[in-house]
């Protein structure tokens, strides 16, 4: 079955984005990170060396089809963010950029207005922006006028592991985007991601969920086949979901 | 508007009443709530808790490895001077020691950057008595400067300052403030301040404020804990917290929990505060707030390190000095305090991923500072 995603210029066949936090060791991280089969993994600029050539967190993530996608982790303003994301296009080779704008270091929510505002400067500067976001469908659509490659909403309040609260929101998101529509944060398990795929996501993006699990190995590699299987029920049609059973003797066969 | 308005609702006496008369129906009911708040949190630091320390201390590993994963931050300490007009009774850099004064130059401070850099640190805490004169705002600003470029995040713990000096700092590449009250108890506060600028406890109680005010991306609080009974004081501690949060949204908060060490002066521990009392402490802030960063310096035992790694704090020094130059420039000046735990800065690595954990030594970037 041919079912790749698209985003910009990258082809992707695994659907699961990862990220590079909250691992106890990077030979742990480098393994969950092979066994989830993940071809795009962001990574937070202000954990990265980049002076350093030997930057063992970079290290343990390179490998051929692996892409990096430096974040902005960090940063609480777009001017700010438009600042990390060139340092980052400088240091790491890569124009991708995942923008967090999240003045807010309790719940890290993302601020929509600063976001919008990085964007749009950001896309004009040939980066490929996914922007991390509230499940806000009219935002979206904001960010797709300025430009952006993908746009990420989150599931829940991130690190929670909550799962996909915003369901309502990420359909309408779903249905009337564009652009790939990855859901970001909230993610706690396997079944979550399955569900969000389920819903049409493009892709799903699992940090906490894999690093914090006791065999970050063994759920890297759950979540890898949780977002095949959602992917494959997306394509295949989900049955309808009823509120009623369908009456054995039908009410208006006296009609025939 | 500022903290002390709110401290200004509070009764000192009256707290300590309440917590004391917490009973283990109380701590049952805070530990059975999803989100506990202050009135809670009482109950958590209450004698009444004692009988729950192992389970406080399960749900405090939890939801620390969920919002702070498998990592423990390192950071390192950086005394620049031991010159001090003020008494703290409690302080070896208190002015009535009649002791060498130094105050480190340009040259010895590159010194002893170049040797904390050779263990690794990225994170670095500054650190000064409080001499306007000598080491005021244009020294702190020079020493920033001066190392900027060696390190991600500075952070700074010197005498508190007005809003438009924190401005200076902040853009001259300041990251975080410690400043710690020392005791929320202000006739007690008096009695250990008695002399100097510190002695004006409501400036140092508006501190934080200031700093917020000022932009400040961490500021870290706490009491010293000898001077007053411990549980009032840390619960005046997360009010403070809980306030701070509330007003200025966009900063970090962490917490420490020194203890009085032994030091060049007189004073000895008015109120003990046990091993067990310090766990039951560090498992109830984590339980009233997920995500403020408790941090545990070298005042405490290898043994005690050793087994808080899991129990909720987030970052940790090692090898550290004391005393200016102490790295190389001058080991044998005056210090502030002896640590406790002497072992180096590998030795705590290997601690620490011996127990499924990653020392993290960057987790902040100095071009966020370049961006004006």
């Amino acid at each position: 079955m041919n079912d790749i995603l698209k985003i910009a210029d990258k082809e992707f066949s695994s659907r699961l984005f990862t990220g590079t936090g909250k691992f106890s060791a990077n030979h742990l991280m480098t393994e969950a990170l092979i066994a989830s089969e993940s071809e795009l993994i962001t990574v937070a600029l202000k954990r990265v060396d980049v002076a350093n050539e030997e930057d063992t967190m970079l290290q343990s993530i390179m490998r051929p089809h692996v892409n990096i996608l430096p974040n902005t982790s960090g940063v609480r303003t777009a001017t700010e963010a438009v600042f990390a994301a060139q340092l980052a296009r400088e240091a790491l080779e890569t124009n991708w950029i995942k923008l967090e704008i999240h003045p807010d270091p309790k719940y890290l929510l993302p601020d929509p207005i600063e976001t919008l505002k990085a964007a749009e400067e950001l896309v004009k500067l040939g980066f490929v922006v996914m922007p991390y976001i509230h499940a806000d469908p009219v935002l979206c659509k904001r960010l797709e006028d300025v430009g952006v490659q993908c746009v990420m909403p989150l599931g829940a309040p991130i690190g929670t592991n909550k799962g996909i609260k915003t369901v309502d929101f990420l359909e309408i998101i779903i249905e009337q985007s564009n652009v790939p529509v990855i859901v970001d944060a909230g993610i706690g398990s396997p079944s979550h991601a399955a569900y969000a795929m389920e819903l049409g996501a493009d892709a799903v993006l699992v940090n906490t969920a894999i690093a914090v699990s006791k065999n970050p190995v063994a759920m890297a590699m759950a979540f890898k086949i949780a977002v095949q299987a959602g992917r494959i029920a997306y394509n295949a049609k989900l049955a309808p979901v009823k509120t009623y059973a369908e009456a054995s003797s039908p009410l208006t066969s006296f009609l025939n | 508007m500022s903290f002390k308005n709110t401290f200004d609702t509070y009764d000192w006496d009256t707290v300590e009443k309440e917590i004391y008369s917490y009973t283990a129906q109380d701590v049952r009911h805070a530990l059975d709530k999803e989100k506990i708040d202050l009135e809670d949190f009482k109950a958590l630091i209450s004698p009444a808790a004692k009988g729950f320390l192992e389970e406080m201390a399960q749900h405090s590993h939890a939801l620390t490895k969920k919002r702070f994963g498998n990592t423990i931050q390192m950071y390192i300490p950086m005394y620049l001077s031991n010159e001090c007009q003020n008494i703290c009774t409690y302080c070896g850099f208190s002015m009535t020691n009649k002791i060498p004064r130094r105050t480190l130059s340009d040259a010895e401070i590159l010194k002893e950057v170049a040797f904390l850099k050779s263990k690794g640190y990225d994170h670095i805490l500054l650190v000064t008595g409080e001499a306007n004169k000598t080491v005021g705002v244009s020294y702190l600003k020079n020493a920033i400067e001066l190392i900027r470029a060696h390190f991600a995040n500075i952070s700074i713990e010197v005498q508190p300052l007005d809003q438009d000096e924190y401005e200076q700092l902040i853009e001259a590449g300041l990251y975080a403030v410690l400043v710690y009250q020392e005791t929320y108890h202000e006739a007690t506060y008096k009695t250990h301040h008695p002399k100097g600028r510190k002695s004006n406890f409501d400036y140092r109680l508006d501190t934080p404020d200031r700093l917020g005010k000022a932009g400040i991306h961490k500021i870290g609080i706490g009491a010293l804990f000898g001077l007053e009974d411990w549980r009032v004081d840390s619960f005046y501690t997360a009010l403070h917290l809980k306030y701070l949060q509330k007003t200025y949204w966009k900063t970090k908060y962490s917490i420490s929990f020194p203890r009085l060490r032994p030091h060049q002066g007189e004073v000895q521990p008015k109120v003990e505060m046990t091993d067990a009392d310090l766990v039951q402490l560090i498992c109830a802030y984590r339980l009233l707030d997920e995500d403020v960063e408790l941090s545990m310096s070298t005042r405490e035992s290898e043994r005690f390190r050793n087994n808080i790694i899991s129990l909720g704090i987030t970052s940790i020094s090692a090898q550290s000095k004391t005393n200016p130059g102490g790295y190389v420039v001058d080991p044998q000046s005056l210090e502030q305090f002896e640590i406790s735990d002497e072992r180096d800065t590998d030795e705590i690595k290997q601690m620490i991923e011996s127990q499924g954990y990653q020392a993290v030594w960057k987790d902040w970037d100095k071009s966020y500072f370049e961006i004006a």
